[in-house]
């Protein structure tokens, strides 16, 4: 007998602040009209780039509590993970925030990870409010796992390109916005991928893990989503799941997509498209998050995978274990309309902050 | 008209690095590795120097003329100075380009920063 | 050993669904940057023994390296070397201004963890094996030529 792997919430905590930040790169991406604010440069004004990634964070994690219309002090907990080695972007901002801090590592499925935890906690009536916070930088990704920028050397066509960016969201009972309805927490997976260029199919089998107990356990099927998204398995990755799930007997339709293989334009030639923690937490407080408080997406599985990887574990020849954790978001539909004309009466507050959209 | 023998020959060594990525998957430190050997290899069997008569700055530019200048390095010392030449031979003919590259980054590494791309 | 199975058709699989991308451009753009730097140094080469016609051949080219090394660390340093790497692959990795820019990359990069502990610790960390395998393998044909 398998063992359940799928929360359902009873109260159904709702997301009802988020806010992203995302570098020059990927705000000339596809999802560049949708962020809230897009560095000019992605050193961020800081001297190094560990310290613009813990900076993108703070103003992730200060962006999603304005947006939700709380004061700071409302917050309960913050969860927050990030790709570099003892999560120190997370927890260095976090000791700029008055809250109590869970640090989480899912690599870069660390947000469906802090989501999932986060409404648990919600959903068991143990915390009000919770700040749920991501982000990974390219610069500190590149030369944490691979090499120096300036080293002159090709990417394989199967390699990706981290994201620069930081997402953020607040989970509480009260409020507007979209709800979690469910969780898959998923298993560690690894089917012996050693290619520390190819994460994509690496990952992919753990996301097959986790949809498949998804499927099983909440007894839906892919037409029951608008959208199902993973996060990072590039262009190769999302590929190769398909052909998982199609020898599972599961046939993923158009309303399957991921994070990575759209975030970047065709020009900008990202190879097998985006990676890192940034990616699904920007695509998630932007895009997804914007449509289902809009009701233009109704029920949304939100799947980002995490190649659990260091390099000294490479190094000695171990291979590339995938994780893989699942969030049900749908919007409430009730309350469309109220969440709007809350926001509309509320502008001011965003040209005094200077948080300014690309553009303006 | 030996340029044209520099760049044929220069450029089929270099082409035969891309080919070792291409069809092997490995990092750049292990190209310079492979061909520092290849260098060593063809210097021991005194075949490196009528190569370089021939092909100029097509095999000493490339990094096979490192590794055989360390070769020859530790030959003829050993050859003059016995077993300490043997020791301080590969490195003392390479020296000068192992100082420039040091000194260099270190100047440069001062200077500049990197950047983004 | 079920799982072991599972693994390799995986990987098998993996290996086939693997874009293909065509080997020859990238090999063109290797030989032609290649065969460039080289002329250059050929060419620098040719100059220094123009000036100084009185001086030794291997001085010359001890002369050679140590130009096309500055120049490829200063490439390095102000963001061209990469870019002309990404174009080129092994065309720049090879020659000797590939380890110029290998031991030039990480000092930049490090610069952040200090003078001591970032340039000076970590300089040598895609280089140093370079260094080590011809110091081992010159030391060891140095040693057979003491006997022959």
């Amino acid at each position: 007998m398998k063992k359940n792997q799928t929360v359902k919430f009873r109260n159904k905590p709702r997301i009802v602040g988020s806010y992203s930040i995302v570098g020059p790169k990927e705000g000339k991406g596809n999802f560049a009209s949708y962020f809230n604010y897009v560095m000019k440069d992605d050193s961020f004004g800081e001297d190094s780039y560990e310290k613009a990634e813990k900076k993108m964070f703070e103003h992730a994690i200060v962006g999603a509590i304005e947006d939700a219309h709380l004061q700071p002090d409302d917050v309960n907990l913050l969860l927050a993970g990030d790709l570099l080695n003892q999560i120190i972007s997370s927890s260095y901002a976090a000791r700029n925030f008055n809250y109590a801090y869970l640090g989480l590592f899912g690599a870069c499925s660390t947000m469906a990870e802090s989501l999932a935890v986060g409404a648990s906690l919600i959903d068991g009536g143990l915390f009000d409010t919770i700040v749920c916070a991501t982000g990974s930088h390219f610069s500190t990704a590149e030369r944490q796992f691979r090499f120096p920028l300036e080293l002159g050397n090709q990417r394989p066509p199967t390699s990706q390109w981290t994201v620069t960016g930081a997402g953020s969201c607040v989970l509480s009972n009260n409020g507007f916005g979209p709800r979690i309805t469910m969780a898959t927490f998923g298993k560690v997976i690894d089917w012996g991928i050693n290619d520390v260029n190819d994460m994509g199919a690496a990952m992919a089998p753990a996301a097959m893990d986790t949809m498949l107990a998804h499927f099983r356990d909440t007894k839906t099927t892919p037409d029951d989503y608008d959208l199902i998204v993973t996060g990072d398995l590039g262009k190769l990755g999302s590929e190769i799941l398909i052909d998982l799930m199609e020898d599972n007997g599961i046939k993923l339709g158009l309303n399957y997509n991921d994070c990575g293989q759209m975030y970047y334009t065709r020009n900008q030639n990202m190879l097998s498209g985006g990676s890192g923690c940034g990616c699904s937490a920007t695509v998630l407080n932007s895009y997804i998050i914007d449509k289902l408080r809009k009701g233009e997406l109704k029920r949304v599985l939100f799947m980002p995978t995490g190649a659990l990887m260091s390099t000294t574990a490479t190094q000695q020849g171990e291979s590339i274990p995938g994780i893989c954790h699942a969030v049900v978001i749908e919007c409430d539909e009730e309350n469309v309309d109220k969440y709007y004309k809350k926001v509309s009466t509320s502008t001011a507050y965003k040209t005094t902050k200077g948080n300014r959209k690309k553009g303006e | 008209m030996y340029y044209l023998w520099v760049f044929l020959i220069g450029g089929f060594v270099c082409m035969l690095g891309q080919m070792l990525i291409i069809y092997t998957n490995i990092t750049s430190a292990r190209i310079l590795v492979t061909f520092v050997l290849i260098g060593v290899v063809l210097q021991a069997f005194n075949v490196f120097a009528p190569i370089s008569e021939f092909a100029k700055a097509g095999i000493n530019v490339p990094i096979i003329g490192f590794g055989a200048s360390l070769a020859k390095g530790a030959m003829s010392a050993a050859q003059s100075k016995g077993l300490l030449g043997a020791f301080t031979g590969g490195l003392e003919a390479t020296a000068g380009g192992i100082a420039a590259a040091v000194i260099f980054a270190f100047i440069f590494a001062l200077i500049f920063k990197s950047k983004t791309k | 050993m079920d799982e072991k199975k599972r693994s390799e058709a995986y990987n098998r699989y993996v290996k086939a669904k693997i874009p293909k991308t065509k080997a020859w451009p990238s090999l063109f753009n290797s030989f032609l940057v290649g065969g460039i730097i080289c002329c250059i140094g050929q060419g620098v080469n040719d100059l220094i023994m123009l000036w100084f016609p009185s001086m030794a051949e291997q001085t010359a080219w001890a002369y050679t390296l140590i130009v096309l090394i500055f120049i490829a660390s200063f490439l390095t340093g102000i963001g061209v070397y990469d870019k002309i790497g990404k174009f080129a692959g092994g065309g720049s990795i090879v020659p000797i201004t590939g380890f110029s820019n290998s031991i030039t990359s990480p000092a930049l990069e490090f610069k952040h963890e200090g003078i001591i502990y970032g340039i000076f610790v970590k300089m040598f960390t895609i280089a140093g094996p370079v260094i080590v395998t011809g110091v081992v393998a010159s030391f060891v044909v140095g040693i057979v030529y003491l006997f022959i």
